[in-house]
């Protein structure tokens, strides 16, 4: 049996409480919510915090009163019709995170600070010792691209670029006080340090605004388990005769960071979503999808799809019947 | 080394235990309390060999912190049966083949248990979905997914 | 007792299994579910280098750590071991040389896991890297630095070849010759229990072993040979497996160690491997690369084959002699094939060893062979299903290279699938993007041979009742999920007419179970069911025996059926079952009886015959439907159609339950299942990996990647087998792999001559499709193999007498029938 390395735990009641505790201890402490990522890294070795900061017992971020508390698992968000109605993109990517009992588990706020990914990364201590470690943790080079100076590892959040493509922003509160930023700006393309928030903030929430139509197309090998090889989150506002007032299209699974491919957004505005501007725009998105030799499945190939996945999530916003190519892709209807 | 003492309550038993701090709630189940149906195929959540319901909802073993349920009600595979009654998904499971060599049922069970108290009446369809974070190497899903429907059929209490 | 025209009273009905409740409960006791008091937990320091010389472990620190008990290395190890006798290669800990990444090479027992591992850490082994092999190519191009001192030379491990019939006279004569190369990827057993095992030293003074193994009685022979302990003093049990499918069957490192920890120390010892530990330990599919040269007729009927092959097997011997075999010898038993040639080749490589998973070395070969079928009937013009119906082997029939073939229910297979399916309706005929293909196989109930060569029996059942009315049934075999113990007490109960809940099974235990051989090759259901059958026929004539007495009639007019004893011609005269053992039990003293079953005698008289001869052979056949997305080369399978000669059906319900979960462990292997390696960049290292040794990485179909199969069971019972029954476990996997590339072919006209088809080796496949170059993804040629001069054997029709011909290779083949 894989087992834990010994730890100090923590079990603040408030925010304000758990930022204390991150202030006083400094990095070597570590928040945990659902604890479907971290738990697996500690056991690997990734992390070994000294002191485990728990977040089940902060009722405040369980609470959806107008912005989406970081604390709801993402089985809270599946099961809520509101969000299906709202953010049908969200409810989608929340929908297909690994399995049902990872997603009674996992956290909305622990999904968007999900670790970077990696072959060569998330693997066991033993086996990572046998290529001498990598760049990511305990050694020097990148083995995905041994010439890189930064790590290459791949951010797997479903519902990051889902919310991107929504325009959301979050929450991140510390004992310095609390700032809103675009979830954009969460992430630096970079597999080692790809989250902005700084050690000590904690993400409390997620605002979303109303009014975009939405949906959000993962690829992945299975129907569960699996993170996304690649994503694409479209989010539009049309005019009553079609023409697109606005588009955000995002890209989860290409690279170290989920992110928005303005130009593909910028191409529609003003257009209408044919056939032939669905090809272009999905042309555009893949121009921007690099990815690497470092997930599952063939990476040329994660490469030539992308078009046809960001075809197939305009044509879902156009209001195409999509549910066969869903079930082939997905396995299930979403 | 840091040995914690907590109550947990366990098939409706309230269980006042001794663990190492860094134990999930899998290690404790099956090291600690002696509850060795639960069972595990990775350790890192990626097969649901261990799951069990805490609070009613199926959820991995292996990654929670024993040192979190504190209070909790934790369901596992021991407290399925009434007695000597075999739960129906358990007499559905040994009679139409949803258990071969023995090692996902306990999971799949609780699984299952989770489903069809929320959806008394699940299509196939929903019940591959519901068992798709339970690996099985032995069935191939399909006499699992013939268990579950007739158990739900025998609760609902409409079985032919 | 006759096998035909009998009304059943348990055989052939839909019971629950007789371990059923206890797996329901959770109840059931896996080895990593036994405790025993002051037990210790041991952990094995594994290799991190593919290839290495081990110039020093220092252990001191980890002995002086505190918690630890007892620190191990090789050499505590002298002795070497293995599955098979001719491939000894083995440590339990590696002495001076590591292999490939995961070797073990140092034990630590301490009071827990935790503080095991921590201990691991403080082991230091000073290693001098060796250059490393990672591919049969490269074995073959680099015969030094050998991997092991033996073999056939270099790193060649076993290499062999075989001709029956002149072939290249055949092919030349062929109207037409097909040739192509095929290559399956390796994939391992992923069983979801990890290893267990845990010994002890009993209050006798004596070693017990409980562990999950498949062969607890190969595993007993080497634990004396390696504990230098007779055998009389070790006591294996073979716990319940929590599933195993040829990952269990060779004895493993770690069950050697604990046992000698246990013995060093006087406590319990216990060790489960983790995960990752399960894929080093591995022993599955071996990769392999073949060519296939085959003529035909013009109607489709083959003239000869010549199949070559060659095997990845990793860095020890296993069963790798046996599968070099297994890579050629079933390939005549599907279809009539009047001359066959293979030559086969085994090298070894700095990987975890392979050895035998479900089809054992078969798999290989027949998706190759049938994916060629499917082109070769295009060719041809004709109807692939029909193709094949017409040339399959015939009932009591031989194969050019002497395999008995007994009963054979593959036609009615083929016409079952093909009307199930909707075939004639689909096939050629569906829009593009959807396709159907069709495959065949069949597979062997036992291996004819023991892996050791002995004469006596494969197998031995007890059975011992008294008047209290209990059956209490005994055997070595293995409950491993497949229903062993559910086949035996069937078996059991259908003679002496009483029900199955009535029979308890004792069995995989080497300390009170007669030896039974071990739960590999598809033997249980025919070697250990006609034992079963034996012992219970001759206690049932004892009853009878006795009842008859009581009855007043003759004692072959006693009839056993339903918990009563009564007479033929007048049923309410009679007994109660238990009443009836206390009549022979009075009458005979203690009443308990023994079975024991032989393989027959294969006609093959050749050296190299005994592999492939059987009892009896399975058939299948399988079509499945695919949706191929023209654009991404995503595969959709919705629905699976499979037809098994299962000879007689014992209990539907697990009959059923082998046949999909073959189906289903076929699909994963099509479509998704690989055992792989990733070398990194050799001027910054020598790493040579497993690439993904998790259970999220190494991709199983979930519940919702796997469609509904349509299964339907054909009956053709068996003369060798015990009321005509023969196995479901292995066979039914074997067409599956061919059957979806046949039907992707059919969906997108590409072929993808390897396994697994990925979605991104479909588009590349079109990509070449829409540039007008062949349509097609697979191993572009086959490399130079040393092979010897074959083995030469004269077919049964061409006035052979099983033996090899003497006049050496260069000599014509006309010589012998002349003379």
């Amino acid at each position: 049996m894989m087992r834990l390395p010994w730890f100090e735990f923590r079990a603040p009641r408030s925010i304000a409480e758990a930022a204390r505790i991150l202030a006083d201890e400094g990095p070597q402490a570590m928040l945990i919510a659902g604890g479907t990522d971290l738990i697996p890294n500690m056991k690997r070795r990734h992390q070994s915090p000294r002191t485990l900061v728990s977040l089940r017992g902060v009722r405040e971020l369980r609470k959806s009163n107008g912005t989406l508390g970081a604390g709801l698992t993402l089985s809270d968000l599946v099961n809520d019709g509101a969000i299906r109605e709202r953010y049908r993109g969200l409810w989608q990517a929340a929908a297909q995170v690994a399995t049902a009992h990872l997603r009674n588990m996992g956290t909305l706020g622990g999904n968007l600070c999900l670790d970077t990914r990696c072959t060569y990364y998330n693997q066991n201590h033993e086996w990572r010792k046998a290529i001498d470690f990598c760049l990511k943790k305990d050694g020097d080079v990148c083995w995905v691209a041994t010439a890189s100076k930064r790590c290459v590892a791949v951010s797997s959040t479903d519902t990051a670029p889902a919310l991107i493509a929504l325009d959301a922003k979050v929450k991140l509160v510390s004992t310095q006080g609390e700032r809103e930023v675009p979830l954009v700006a969460l992430y630096n393309n970079d597999g080692i340090d790809y989250l902005t928030r700084r050690a000590d903030e904690i993400l409390t929430g997620v605002s979303v605004p109303l009014g975009w139509s939405s949906c959000y197309w993962k690829l992945r090998r299975r129907g569960a388990f699996d993170f996304p090889v690649l994503g694409v989150a479209a989010a539009v506002k049309l005019a009553k005769d079609g023409t697109v007032e606005e588009a955000r299209i995002a890209l989860g699974a290409a690279a170290s960071r989920p992110f928005l491919v303005d130009k593909a957004g910028e191409f529609l505005k003003g257009k209408k979503l044919t056939d032939e501007a669905i090809a272009e725009a999905g042309a555009l998105v893949a121009s921007r999808a690099k990815p690497m030799d470092n997930t599952d499945l063939d990476l040329y190939w994660r490469k030539d799809v992308a078009s046809h996945f960001a075809a197939y999530a305009l044509r879902e916003v156009r209001g195409d019947d999509m549910r066969e190519a869903r079930l082939r892709i997905a396995r299930q209807v979403l | 080394m840091n040995a914690v003492r907590i109550k947990l309550r366990v098939n409706g038993e309230e269980q006042e235990i001794l663990f190492h701090s860094y134990k999930t709630l899998l290690e404790v189940l099956r090291e600690d309390l002696n509850l060795t149906g639960t069972k595990h195929g990775c350790e890192l959540g990626e097969c649901g060999a261990c799951a069990v319901l805490v609070d009613g909802e199926p959820v991995l073993s292996c990654l929670t912190l024993a040192l979190e349920c504190e209070g909790r009600s934790i369901e596992t595979v021991e407290g399925l049966a009434q007695g000597t009654k075999l739960h129906p998904l358990q007499a559905a499971f040994a009679d139409c083949g949803g258990s071969q060599c023995g090692y996902c049922t306990p999971g799949m069970l609780m699984t299952a248990k989770a489903l069809l108290e929320a959806e008394p009446d699940p299509s196939r369809e929903r019940i591959r979905e519901a068992i798709s974070g339970n690996l099985c190497r032995c069935t191939g899903y399909q006499q699992i997914v013939d268990a579950i429907e007739r158990a739900a059929a025998e609760m609902r209490g409409t079985r032919a | 007792m006759s096998t035909e025209n009998k009304r059943f009273n348990v055989i052939g009905k839909a019971r629950r299994r007789v371990d059923g409740r206890a797996k329901a409960l959770g109840q059931l006791r896996f080895a990593d579910d036994l405790v025993l008091p002051r037990m210790l937990h041991c952990k094995m320091l594994r290799s991190s280098l593919p290839h290495a010389v081990i110039e020093s472990i220092d252990v001191t620190r980890a002995e002086q750590h505190p918690g630890v008990h007892l620190v191990l290395t090789g050499k505590d190890f002298p002795i070497p071991f293995g599955i098979m006798p001719v491939s000894l290669d083995e440590y339990a800990l590696a002495p001076e040389r590591v292999r490939y990444v995961g070797d073990p090479v140092a034990a630590v027992i301490a009071g827990d896991e935790h503080t095991a591992n921590e201990a691991l850490d403080l082991i230091e082994v000073k290693y001098r890297p060796l250059p490393t092999i990672a591919t049969p190519e490269e074995a073959l191009a680099h015969p030094e630095p050998r991997i092991h001192d033996y073999g056939e030379q270099g790193n060649i491990h076993r290499n062999l070849a075989y001709e029956f019939g002149d072939v290249e006279e055949a092919l030349a004569k062929s109207e037409h010759v097909f040739e192509d190369t095929f290559f399956f990827q390796g994939n391992t057993h992923l069983a979801m229990e990890q290893q267990a095992a845990l010994a002890t030293v009993e209050g006798d003074g004596k070693l017990l072993l409980s562990t999950s193994t498949q062969n607890p009685h190969y595993l007993h022979r080497q634990l004396s040979r390696v504990l230098q302990m007779p055998a009389s003093h070790i006591r294996v049990i073979a716990t319940p497996n929590g599933g195993g499918f040829g990952g269990k069957c060779d004895p493993a490192n770690h069950e050697i160690v604990v046992s000698k920890a246990a013995l060093l120390l006087g406590r319990p010892v216990k060790i489960c491997l983790t995960r990752e530990e399960v894929f080093y330990q591995h022993r599955g599919r071996h990769p392999v690369l073949m060519k296939f040269r085959t003529g035909v007729t013009k109607d489709g009927k083959l003239t000869a084959m010549h199949l070559q092959t060659l095997l990845d097997g990793g860095g020890y011997g296993s069963h790798g002699p046996a599968s070099t075999f297994y890579t050629g010898v079933l390939t005549p038993v599907t279809y009539e094939l009047p001359r066959f040639k293979f030559e086969a080749c085994r090298t070894f490589t700095n990987k975890p060893p392979c050895g035998p998973k479900r089809g054992h070395g078969t798999p290989q070969p027949r998706f190759g062979q049938e994916v060629q079928l499917d082109k070769i009937a295009e060719k041809l013009g004709l109807d692939p299903a029909d193709m094949r119906l017409n040339m399959v082997t015939k009932r009591d029939s031989l194969t050019a290279s002497w395999l008995r073939i007994g009963s054979t229910g593959l036609a009615e297979c083929i016409r079952t699938v093909v009307e199930r399916s909707g075939w004639k309706q689909k096939h050629r005929k569906l829009p593009l993007g959807r396709g159907v293909g069709i495959a065949c196989s069949a597979y062997m109930c036992g291996a004819g041979v023991s892996i050791y060569w002995n004469k006596m029996p494969h197998t031995g059942v007890q059975l011992l009742l008294d008047r209290s009315g209990q059956v209490t049934v005994f055997c070595g075999a293995t409950e491993l999920g497949q229903g062993s113990d559910d086949v035996l007490a069937t078996i059991v109960a259908e003679v002496l007419g009483i029900d199955t809940g009535l029979v308890r099974c004792v069995t995989g235990d080497t300390g009170i179970t007669p030896i039974d051989l071990g739960s590999y090759s598809s033997r249980v259901t025919v070697m250990m069911g006609n034992a079963a059958l034996q012992a219970a026929g001759r206690v049932r004539e004892s009853i009878a025996a006795a009842a008859s007495e009581s009855l007043g009639v003759a004692p072959d007019r006693v009839v056993f059926s339903q918990g009563r004893v009564f007479a033929a011609e007048d049923p309410d005269k009679g007994m109660s079952f238990t009443e009836a053992i206390a009549l022979a039990e009075a009458k005979f003293g203690t009443l308990s009886t023994v079975g024991s079953y032989s393989p027959p005698r294969a006609p093959g008289r050749y050296k190299g015959a005994g592999v492939g001869p059987s009892p009896a052979y399975s058939f299948s056949a399988c079509v499945v439907e695919t949706e191929v997305d023209p654009e991404t080369g995503w595969i959709t399978v919705p629905k699976i159609w499979i037809a098994h000669d299962i000879g007689r059906t014992l209990n539907p319900v697990l009959a059923r339950g082998q046949v999909i979960g073959g189906v289903y462990m076929g699909l994963g292997e099509a479509l998704m299942e690989e055992q792989v390696f990733r070398r990194l960049p050799p001027k910054l290292s020598g790493a040579l990996v497993h690439r993904i040794p998790s259970l999220l990485e190494y991709k199983s179909l979930t519940a919702l990647d796997m469609p509904e199969v349509d299964v339907t069971l054909i009956e053709e019972p068996d003369a060798n087998g015990p009321f005509g029954a023969k196995e479901a476990g292995q066979g039914p996997l074997l067409p599956v792999m061919p059957a979806v590339a046949n039907a992707i072919y059919d969906a997108v006209g590409v072929r993808i001559d390897e396994v697994p088809i990925t979605p991104d080796k479909v588009l590349r496949a079109l990509e070449l499709k829409a540039q007008g170059k062949t349509p097609r993804v697979g191993p572009e040629n086959f490399p130079q193999v040393p092979y010897p001069a074959p083995i030469r054997v004269l077919p049964p029709w061409e006035g052979g007498d099983g033996d090899e011909l003497k006049s050496p290779a260069g000599e014509p083949w006309r010589k012998k029938v002349a003379a």
